[in-house]
């Protein structure tokens, strides 16, 4: 994977930032690390992807005034992640219209910044909730709604506030960070298989993106490269999780839009997938299947035969409740002009993965830059511009029938060998994983020092593609916002980390 | 209309034979009498509530309701309010900044009730633990009747805990 890496001054960063987005790139992550200890002050760490290669920009700051320029007038999904950060690690992004904390919600004071090394907070016990000063529409008729963090369906928590004329959506303002457990936090001083399984429950439903991202970035480290067996089968995870999540979706996009058949009918589709899963390779959502070096179980014939098989049996039962889908004027009445995300405000606010595909953002890691196996199975994009719940649902369906078509190439072609090659486990050194998860591009960044991980960073698309629903939203009427939602289908988990 | 009629004919009946308690996932003995547990068995609504899980649970609770294990045939459903519900089914683990909102579940729900703690983070706090951002788990912040662990835990796994909740125990 081509991976950039440099060090820039502070009063460079604005300038560098600026040349990216000027030349089409965009901001992948933000996040930082406390240096201290190590005679040196903070650092913040900037992924930029431009073209097909990501740029990973370290800046050193200063270990009494740790602050740096703000980010979020040149990339608008920079908002969040600073507020995070100062959050997490207590520096600052000088210069930001917006102030208000973002994972901290009162359950560590202000001054406590659990990413700091020298200082562990354990909790308050205070049970201390912070008032939050949400935007306020004012007008005639304008009232508001607060929904959650506890929802109605099962969903995770996250507290959505409408301000709203009559049924018509004005405003939405997210509040998410409730699901906030310390991941990063967690990485530090666990070994290589703890750090792996850790980042495989980043975010449940995209478990093998983020266990081979932070492979990769183990694998990258140690510099060992995992026989190409190895790398087929993770594709091959990949795209089976891919399959179910999509499966999963578009059963709950025809329940949400009024036909509970498509819940049922692909729900049934998706269990057969986890069944298959379970029963070759021994876990439903194959969580730790990944592992750095390799994969932990091979695919033997009659194993590649039973997979061979559900893909033909899958591609035609998608294929009918498809021609259902979109021959149902009722479903199709709910799905077409709800919830646009025009192209040019994608682009704006950098969405990225399935719903920027969705509205015309071509970003697919799996396609630019790619990587073993997906270099040599040329995966096919697909695109749609109108940007609205139809357009999702669509990208999915065609997603579906892609993926399958690539596990059939990977059954076909695989070459046979070895799974896996040892990694030695007193790594020093620091490196960074990129892949294509169903939602999006999942980033995992380690730093290892003498075999346990000093800094880990996970990154969920999420962030990126959370602020979209706001606008999405806007201009329609509240009972569309679950299935707007869920057309989306963003992690909570991921993103609050 | 006549694809989709002919496709619910040619999909049958899929739902299998629900599994049976397992009293090895109780965690203190059954504290409701047998009449109340009989209007559960009936009827009984549940109420999620994801209380910082990595959604992995939620993922397998969702598989529930497929035609497969077919959890209203079984008298249970999901429902959208505490207020309505008799048995909480809990992920963890518990963040901090959920603990509130979860002991206001708690309160919010009718007695009486039951909580199952979900998966090896609602069970033991997992491979989050404690931190000054997790409880740990579900026990540490309201009091749990039975814990299915797993990570996540099977839908079979799910129900048996789920049935086991409401069986009166051995001792009756």
């Amino acid at each position: 994977m081509p991976v950039w890496h440099g060090k820039t001054d502070l009063g460079a960063l604005r300038a560098v930032a600026e040349a990216i987005a000027g030349r089409g790139g965009r901001l992948a992550s933000l996040w930082g690390a406390d240096e201290r200890d190590r005679g040196a002050g903070f650092a913040l760490h900037a992924a930029f992807v431009m073209e097909s290669v990501l740029i990973w920009l370290e800046v050193p700051l200063s270990r009494d005034r740790p602050v740096y320029p703000d980010l979020s007038d040149i990339f608008l999904p920079a908002n969040r992640m600073q507020r995070g950060l100062r959050d997490l690690l207590g520096i600052t992004a000088e210069g930001a219209a917006d102030e208000r904390p973002w994972l901290r919600h009162g359950a560590w004071r202000p001054d406590e910044h659990p990413l700091r090394r020298d200082l562990a907070p354990s909790g308050t016990n205070e049970n201390r909730v912070e008032s939050y000063p949400f935007v306020q529409v004012q007008g005639d008729g304008v009232h508001e709604i607060p929904v959650g963090p506890v929802h109605a369906g099962i969903i995770e928590p996250g507290h959505f506030r409408f301000s709203i004329v009559g049924e018509k959506v004005l405003r939405l303002e997210e509040r998410l960070g409730y699901v906030h457990k310390g991941i990063d936090r967690r990485f530090e001083g666990m070994d290589v298989p703890d750090g792996a399984r850790l980042a495989g429950r980043v975010s449940g439903d995209s478990t093998v993106a983020y266990a081979w991202a932070c492979a990769m970035a183990t694998e990258s480290i140690a510099g060992v490269t995992p026989p190409p067996r190895g790398l087929w089968l993770r594709a091959l995870f990949l795209e089976r999780e891919r399959i179910a999540n999509h499966l999963g979706d578009l059963g709950y996009l025809g329940n949400d839009g009024g036909l509970a058949f498509g819940l049922a009918q692909f729900m049934r589709l998706k269990e057969d997938v986890l069944r298959v899963n379970a029963r070759l390779f021994g876990h439903r959502y194959l969580m730790d299947r990944i592992v750095p070096g390799g994969v932990a179980c091979d695919c033997d014939a009659a194993a590649a035969d039973a997979l061979a098989a559900q893909g033909i049996d899958l591609a035609r039962e998608v294929r009918n409740l498809r021609d259902i889908y979109d021959d149902h004027a009722g479903l199709q009445d709910r799905f077409l002009t709800c919830g646009r995300l025009e192209p040019s405000l994608a682009a704006q606010l950098g969405v990225i993965g399935l719903a920027g595909r969705a509205s015309g953002q071509s970003w697919d890691a799996r396609v630019d830059p790619s990587h073993e196996p997906y270099d040599q199975l040329g995966v096919r994009i697909t695109l749609a511009r109108a940007g609205d719940v139809a357009a999702r649902v669509a990208v999915r369906f065609d997603e579906i029938f892609e993926s399958l078509r690539l596990v059939r190439v990977i059954l076909e072609q695989m070459q046979s060998g070895p799974i896996t090659v040892p990694v030695p486990d007193r790594l020093t050194g620091r490196a960074l994983g990129w892949v294509e998860g169903w939602r999006g591009e999942v980033i995992v960044a380690l730093d290892f020092e003498d075999g346990r991980i000093r800094r880990g960073h996970a990154h969920d698309p999420s962030w990126q593609n959370w602020p979209a629903i706001e606008h999405a939203v806007i201009g329609n009427i509240v009972p569309d916002f679950p299935l707007i939602n869920k057309s989306f289908n963003l992690s909570y988990s991921g993103a609050d980390l | 209309m006549y694809q989709l009629l002919k496709q619910i004919a040619r999909t049958g009946i899929k739902t299998e034979a629900p599994p049976h308690a397992d009293e090895a996932l109780r965690v203190v003995r059954q504290r409701l009498k047998a009449e109340i547990l009989g209007f559960f068995a009936g009827a009984l609504a549940i109420r999620e509530v994801d209380a910082g899980s990595c959604n992995g649970c939620e993922l397998e609770i969702h598989m529930l309701a497929n035609p497969y294990y077919n959890l209203e045939a079984l008298g249970m459903k999901f429902v959208a309010s505490p207020r309505h519900a008799d048995m909480l089914l809990v992920t963890g683990p518990v963040s901090r900044n959920m603990e509130l909102a979860l002991r206001r579940t708690y309160d919010a729900t009718p007695e009486p009730k039951l909580v199952v703690a979900v998966g090896d983070c609602g069970c033991t706090g997992g491979i989050f633990g404690e931190s000054y951002a997790s409880c740990g788990r579900v026990a540490n912040v309201i009091p749990v009747d039975v814990a299915v662990p797993g990570c996540p835990p099977t839908p079979i796994a799910l129900l048996q805990g789920i049935l086991t909740a409401i069986t009166a125990g051995p001792s009756g």
